[in-house]
């Protein structure tokens, strides 16, 4: 009886392809726009994980300087002490147009990493000789080895793939002359196993302050919020994917409620019934995850070299561009699959076996009573009240993203209300009898496509609020960088005699030159990096200050106040007034805040004397020149030939501005290509709809074509119902999407970011989107439409000849 | 001799095994080589030997605590050169590598250091005598009073000595020869060291007395290609003799070599062949059968002792393995002393 069912089930896919098709798509495309973002996030927590234990990172405590700068003789200090500690130099590096993180470790006393241990499992390693001697050898993955492999002057490269990209290890001494940092030291790791009865630190060096583990920069943390974000949107996709297996699978069992009655009444009992039509949906969720899973898996290849360009803008943290396949998510994405298909149908599933036995296959069972609207509405109420609730009482970036979700899913279910009582107050004001009929058959059609109008919806606000803040977000940005980035020239030396040198030749040539000198010195909310400015019009006139006191450069630059960026106000909440304690011994006034985008990491400036007595030691190799623009090529030629500096030493102004706008144009990539995809699917689910509500609909066509109405005019009027509802759809997403828009802004990335920005809004864009939107509805109903108009009439004739 | 092993292959265990023990079999290109006639200059020959690919400072002490329990004390500074010069800062091509041990009757603590030269944080100067990785040190005005400190995470110590009696030249006025091709290294010791000092052990400090014997040896090349690993005992008899006596074991036969040392601090130097040694037992030790009781017999001197160890589980799990402790001599004669086995 079994086989003869499912061959019963089976034919029914057999004649409706198109159907088949669309389930699979539904299915597919929910699951691969998931799993891609899945697997994105995946990634790039990876690249985290690797690039941590490549560098030991939280297992070890670490030992700093204030001035970020710890003596080669401390460190011996410390050895002879008894401490067990091993030295890192670490830096910056640029080598052919690209800065690399360039790592220098102790290779001798450094516990074994998994780049060095690899190296001995290679047909010839190098031998201690080639790593510890000059020239020395520089390890990296293989995606930096061809660059690093180009420069003459560099130490022979040996390829690691157990490194993140974007990282060079070397051995400590090849890295302080790379660095032209000799006998320098960045931090020691403090090693597990330490000797009986040693000397405590204050005893052997004072100025170094301890760090455990969670004081450290901690990438995975840090880019938390960015993968939230991404997993949301995920989930976004997801949902409204779902919309379409929901619409296909309610057509399909509409149009087998025949064949259904057929069978039980020949006896196949419910029971039987419903597995089996359960367990074709999940061979159906199955076959559309892994079509989803190819889809995602791709779409996560295409998308991860912008995400790992944005965490490398955003975060410094590095992300390698490759994609791995990893079981852990196939096997999660094919659970979203089965379980999201199998939700999505549940409750056409759970009205199939409730049909009574012989009653016909009438249209009222399918919809939606006037109860159900209003404990949608109810429930729309509750979620969105629950959602702000939950963010008043708990705050940060989570109850963030719950109040979203409540105000998205709440909105969403007040949608049908709102329809439904703006259709009634136009019949209300209709008088010809076609209009009547027109609104009244779309009250009735409205349970019907009210899935598929509300996934519409979605996608329009968190279009529309995505879009605002995007754009909101690029004009502070570039209005930021135009006020930041003044100096029309940007120069590096190679160390601090060089720098020194570079700023006595460069004085009698320019209008000014400015030291960039900063220090990484730590603080209770993470690392804060310390600056110090001279005093010059550029900071006084241009400075992005969001927070002040009155007479805010005079505090700063004569009375030894400090500014802070807004990321780090926000974090310790300290704002003018308040006072910040860098190390124990200094303890300056806040005279401002200043908004500082793109930057993960707390950040302070202070005038240069007062930098200079808290870390002495700090480099002075980087400058801002104040020249007058046209001047400014001619002087970098100048300066590279003077100094003999490398092409990537002097940087001008717009090459910055140009290279700090692509690092946010790629930020925001990810986001449109994902806000892009769910309109597109929802438009895809309002087609399903109207497929599925077609075959339903001849029995309300047929008394009114019989009336006289023509098939052209009936398809027309079908088009014009399609478009004003996604008309009125579009103008309720609009107040929803600026609402969106705000919470994103003043809310979402506060807790991500740290900054928040103003709000502005694009009409233009607005009239863009609902261009689209009734374009894509458009399409959608061109196709019932077009049917509808080739019918023949005998159809509706049948519709009078049949019982109903 | 003791020819303890180097090593630094070690670091990145690349060439260790590659041939023979640690990479002690191969070729001294660009290094010097022990030459005979070659007169050792004190206190110049203390300090290092950087064109010398290996070096090393060894001392071993067989202690009585004031609990009257037998302990042993090895402190080791060993010097491997990368390429055979001295250069300051982190490039330097000279690595140290500091073993310190301690043997309990029923316990064995040992702890592992390394550094490179070039920094301070390792080295040694000979006048004043000064060796030291890290925190550890063995310094003294000369050889003849030295402070000898080493610890880790769970046992330190912390001793005087005092020598008695000349230095030790082995083999011919210190050149000694280490396989059938005359391979060599330069060596000599101070076998009379008067000990005392305090132990550091997890639970309780303890007091003791004892002898020490500090052996000196560098060279390029120790090993034939064929030698795999070593025996080697210095052992201090209750007669007031001691004796060095060393076995390489070859796949062409073993290679032997002695002193013995009169009370007076007269020695005689015993060609390949005098001494025989036979393993009479073997401990499971680290997953291998390691020799811990042996007869040796020197007919020369009426010699015929059983060589025990005191604990059988004295394995020094570093980087580089070995088994090294203390052991008591029993027999034709009674006495003290310490026992290492490489390559097995």
């Amino acid at each position: 009886m079994t086989r003869t069912v499912i061959q019963a089930l089976w034919s029914h896919w057999r004649v409706h392809r198109l159907q088949l098709a669309t389930l699979l798509i539904g299915i597919a495309l929910a699951t691969g726009l998931w799993s891609a973002v899945q697997a994105i996030n995946a990634e790039a927590r990876a690249s985290y994980t690797r690039a941590n234990q490549q560098l030991a990172l939280g297992q070890m405590d670490a030992l700093r300087h204030p001035s970020g700068i710890i003596p080669l003789e401390t460190y011996v200090a410390l050895r002879r002490a008894g401490w067990q500690v091993a030295a890192v130099l670490e830096g910056r590096y640029r080598v052919g147009g690209r800065t690399v993180d360039l790592t220098g470790i102790d290779m001798v006393t450094y516990p074994a990493l998994p780049a060095v241990s690899q190296l001995e499992q290679t047909v010839s390693p190098p031998s201690p000789a080639d790593l510890l001697t000059a020239p020395g050898r520089l390890l990296a993955s293989p995606e930096l080895e061809p660059l690093l492999a180009r420069q003459p002057d560099l130490p022979p490269v040996i390829v690691s793939t157990s490194l993140p990209s974007g990282v060079v290890l070397t051995d400590i001494g090849v890295a302080e002359i790379l660095l032209g940092r000799p006998n320098q030291i960045s931090r020691l790791a403090v090693l597990p196993d330490q000797p009986r009865g040693i000397p405590p630190l204050s005893q052997i060096a004072p100025d170094l302050q301890r760090q455990s583990p969670a004081d450290q920069v901690d990438t995975a943390r840090l880019t938390d919020s960015f993968h939230l974000n991404l997993s949301a949107f995920g989930l976004l996709s997801f949902a409204v994917g779902l919309f379409i297996v929901h619409g296909t699978v309610g057509l399909a069992f509409a149009q087998r409620r025949g064949m259904v009655r057929t069978l039980r009444a020949m006896g196949v009992p419910i029971g039987t019934l419903a597995r089996i039509i359960m367990a074709e949906l999940v061979c159906f969720a199955l076959a559309g995850g892994i079509i989803g899973l190819v889809l995602g898996y791709a779409l996560a290849g295409v998308l991860l070299p912008d995400v790992a360009a944005t965490l490398r803008g955003l975060y410094g943290a590095s992300v390698q561009g490759q994609l791995a396949l990893r079981p852990e998510w196939i096997l999660l994405g094919l659970a979203m699959s089965a379980g999201g298909t199998l939700a999505a149908s549940g409750h056409a599933l759970w009205r199939l076996s409730r049909i009574p036995l012989l009653s016909g296959p009438g249209m009222q069972t399918w919809r939606g009573r006037g109860l159900g609207r209003l404990l949608g509405g109810a429930a729309g109420i509750a979620l969105l009240l629950g959602g702000v609730v939950v963010f008043l009482t708990f705050d940060g970036l989570i109850a963030g993203f719950v109040m979203l979700a409540g105000i998205l899913t709440g909105s969403a279910l007040l949608l049908p209300i709102l329809l439904s009582g703006i259709l009634s107050l136009f019949s209300r004001l209709a008088q010809a009898p076609v209009p009547q009929w027109v609104l009244a058959d779309m009250q009735a059609q409205l349970p019907g496509l009210s899935l598929a109008l509300m996934a519409l919806l979605l996608a329009l606000a968190a279009n529309i609020g995505v879009g605002t803040m995007v754009s909101s977000f690029r004009l502070t940005f570039t209005g930021w960088l135009d006020q930041r980035l003044m100096s029309e020239l940007y120069v590096t030396a190679t160390d601090s005699s060089q720098g020194r040198e570079i700023q006595a030749w460069l004085s009698p040539r320019v209008d000014a030159v400015l030291p960039i000198r900063n220090v990484e010195l730590a603080h209770e909310t993470g690392p804060l990096f310390l600056y110090g400015i001279v005093d010059h019009a550029t900071y006084r006139e241009n400075w992005p200050l969001v927070a002040t006191q009155p007479d805010v450069w005079t505090k700063v630059l004569n009375d030894g106040a400090i500014l802070i960026n807004e990321q780090l106000a926000r974090r310790a909440n300290l704002w003018p007034g308040d006072s910040i304690a860098l190390t124990a011994d200094w303890v300056l006034p806040i005279a401002g805040v200043y908004s500082d985008y793109g930057n993960p990491t707390g950040q302070a400036i202070v005038a240069m004397e007062l930098f200079d007595m808290v870390a002495p030691g700090a480099d002075f190799r980087r400058f801002g020149i104040r020249v007058a623009p046209e001047r400014a090529r001619e002087l970098a030629q100048a300066l590279q030939n003077q100094f003999e500096l490398g092409p990537g030493a002097t940087i001008h102004q717009a090459a910055l501005k140009a290279q700090s706008r692509a690092v946010f144009e790629k930020t925001f990539v990810v986001t449109s290509a994902l806000n892009i995809l769910t309109l597109g699917v929802a438009g895809f689910a309002i087609l399903t709809s109207l497929l599925t509500l077609w075959t339903q609909r001849l029995p309300q066509i047929a008394p009114v074509w019989a009336m006289g109405m023509t098939r052209s005019r009936l398809a027309g009027l079908e088009l014009v119902r399609s478009l004003f509802l996604a008309l009125l759809t579009a103008c309720l997403a609009l107040p929803l999407g600026l609402l969106l828009a705000w919470v994103l802004l003043a809310v979402i990335n506060v807790q991500a970011f740290g900054w928040r920005l103003p709000m502005y809004l694009f009409p233009m864009s607005w009239v863009q989107l609902f261009l689209l939107t009734l374009v894509a509805a458009a399409i959608a109903a061109a196709l019932p439409a077009w049917r509808l108009r080739q019918l023949p009439p005998a159809n509706l004739l049948r519709v009078f000849a049949n019982e109903r | 001799m003791n020819v303890k092993t180097l090593i630094f292959a070690l670091l990145l265990p690349v060439s260790a095994l590659a041939q023979g023990f640690a990479g002690l079999g191969g070729t001294a290109d660009g290094f010097d080589i022990p030459k005979p006639g070659y007169r050792l200059d004190f206190p110049t020959d203390h300090g290092p030997h950087p064109s010398y690919r290996i070096e090393w400072w060894y001392l071993t002490a067989n202690l009585t605590g004031e609990d009257g329990r037998e302990y042993g004390v090895q402190w080791t500074l060993f010097r491997s050169a990368l390429k055979p010069f001295e250069q300051a800062g982190w490039q330097s091509p000279q690595i140290w590598m500091g073993h310190a041990a301690l043997t309990t009757p029923d316990h064995h603590y040992f702890a592992e250091r390394l550094s490179r030269g070039g920094i301070g944080q390792a080295g040694v100067t000979a006048n004043p005598f000064e060796a030291w990785i890290d925190e550890w040190g063995m310094r003294g005005e000369t050889l003849q009073a030295l402070h000898v400190v080493a610890g880790g995470p769970r046992f330190g110590y912390d001793l005087n000595l005092i020598a008695s009696g000349p230095l030790i030249l082995h083999g011919d006025n210190g050149f000694s020869v280490k396989s059938a091709e005359r391979q060599a290294s330069h060596y000599y010791s101070q076998p009379g060291y008067a000990v005392q000092g305090v132990l550091h052990l997890p639970d309780r400090d303890v007091t003791v007395t004892g002898h020490g014997w500090l052996d000196r040896e560098w060279s390029s090349q120790p090993l034939a290609a064929d030698q795999s690993g070593w025996d080697w005992f210095s052992l201090s008899l209750d007669s007031g003799d001691k004796l060095m006596a060393f076995r390489l074991r070859g796949t062409r036969g073993d290679f032997t070599s002695a002193t013995w040392i009169n009370p007076d601090g007269t020695s005689q130097s015993l060609p390949n062949g005098a001494v025989s040694f036979m393993p009479l037992e073997t401990s499971r030790v680290a997953n291998r059968d390691i020799p811990t009781e042996w007869r040796v017999t020197l007919p020369d001197k009426d010699l015929d002792v059983e060589v025990r160890a005191q604990n059988p589980n004295a394995w020094m799990g570093t980087q580089f393995q070995y088994w090294e402790g203390p052991v008591t001599v029993s027999g034709s004669h009674d006495g003290r002393g310490y026992l290492e086995m490489t390559g097995y």
